[in-house]
């Protein structure tokens, strides 16, 4: 199995004081919680966290890992602790002190030099709930869909340690969600103990980035480019929306900025959003002569329109 | 890896509009009513309406996470209750500013 290098993992060095081990897991921890941390991979690194701070806090844990890690490196596959190599260390404390660890499984490699960790829990109890994020499109929200999702958890096996399993479910989305709803799937959960029923899962629904849509809600929004002459003289356009192009009506001189909406086009619901399309006036990068040469004649006859006198200009 | 049935799961999604009893966010949370009166107490959630009889208590569908939360950040990070709250309102100013820079941001 793969050596830990706990010191690694909290970004202290060997020789670290128990007031620094205790600094620099209270920090570590703050930064990896998953319910806080910007990091990928959180939770993994909670979990390393945490189970570094379980063995360094105790002196008694941290010698006989020191003796025992002395020429290892973190990552360093191949480790297998000698047998009897704790024999001459007597752990006093509990151990397994309660607080962020009560929860946590700790890896294969713990285990190997800790032992399980005592006292299995033999009443009845439900599992805990638990949590993830799916990520959909703009489209999925208008007609639903269906997501795979793969979850890992730890649970018991049947030789009594902690294996990583992964499963994977199939997951209908209704249409009409919005970012940040949940969505509630019973028994999905963790599993209970002694027969106790399994706690739920909970799915935040998040919307993958678009490159045409932004949604707010239920609202969903676009940017329309529109040239100079269809803002001044009005146009039928052709617009896409989640569910097909429409015709859109840009009324007649129209400024850069106008915000039009189609009422009931956003994602649907009992009470749907709406679609809403600002539109902007776009100039291509250079002019033809001829083009230069009519907005010269466009700027003589326009003379009387300042758009800056407001700003004293 | 463990040969599931992949059979296409549905849920329930979790109405803004829908409310729970004291009674049923003890369930779902998993925690007795008191600790559920002591978060009321410190500000992790508030009843829409009851006024100060706790059978009649109705909550949002958000106080379900906003209890679980509250009990990770003390559970992981030994925040207490104040602190917990503190964190919640924090935390969901974030988000709402994030949402709004996504949304205001020019493609």
């Amino acid at each position: 199995m793969e050596y830990k290098d706990y010191y690694t993992i909290l970004g202290i060095a060997k020789n670290a004081s128990q007031d620094e081990i205790k600094r620099a897991y209270k920090k570590s921890a703050r930064k990896y919680h998953p319910d806080v941390s910007k990091e990928s991979n959180a939770e993994d690194k909670f979990k390393d966290v945490g189970e570094a701070y379980e063995v360094l806090k105790d002196p008694e844990k941290r010698t006989a890992y020191d003796q025992l890690g002395a020429n290892w490196k973190s990552g360093q596959e191949g480790f297998q602790p000698p047998p009897d190599w704790n024999s001459g260390f007597e752990y006093h404390g509990g151990g397994y002190t309660g607080g962020a660890n009560e929860a946590a499984d700790f890896s294969e490699f713990f285990e190997s030099l800790f032992g399980r960790r005592g006292g299995q829990r033999n009443y009845r109890a439900r599992g805990d709930n638990s949590q993830a994020k799916v990520f959909i499109d703009i489209e999925d929200a208008y007609q639903g869909a269906s997501r795979s999702l793969t979850l890992r958890s730890t649970i018991m096996g049947q030789d009594g340690h902690p294996q990583l399993k992964e499963r994977t479910l199939n997951i209908k989305i209704p249409k009409g969600v919005k970012e940040g709803q949940n969505i509630r799937l019973q028994g999905q959960g963790s599993p209970g103990f002694g027969g106790g029923q399994a706690g739920d899962l909970y799915l935040e629904i998040g919307f993958n980035p678009h490159s045409t849509y932004k949604v707010n809600g239920l609202d969903v929004a676009l940017e329309l480019p529109i040239t100079p002459w269809e803002a001044a003289l009005g146009r039928k356009v052709i617009v896409p929306t989640p569910t097909g192009k429409i015709d859109l009506r840009i009324p007649k001189g129209t400024s850069s900025g106008k915000r039009m909406r189609l009422k009931g086009r956003g994602i649907p619901g009992k009470t749907p959003g709406d679609f809403f399309i600002t539109l902007e006036i776009v100039l291509p990068d250079t002019l033809s002569d001829e083009e230069t040469s009519l907005y010269q004649s466009l700027q003589k006859a326009s003379n009387n329109f300042n758009p800056r006198a407001k700003l004293g200009e | 890896m463990n040969n599931e049935i992949n059979a296409l799961l549905s849920g329930i999604v979790v109405e803004e509009e829908h409310t729970l009893s004291l009674a049923e966010l003890c369930q779902l949370c998993v925690l007795p009513a008191e600790q559920l009166i002591n978060m009321v107490n410190y500000g992790v959630i508030e009843p829409l309406e009851g006024g100060t009889i706790c059978s009649q208590w109705v909550f949002s569908t958000t106080s379900l996470f906003r209890v679980q939360t509250a009990l990770r950040l003390q559970r992981d990070l030994d925040v207490n209750l104040e602190g917990a709250v503190l964190a919640l309102e924090l935390m969901d100013e974030i988000k709402a500013l994030r949402q709004n820079v996504t949304y205001l941001k020019r493609s």
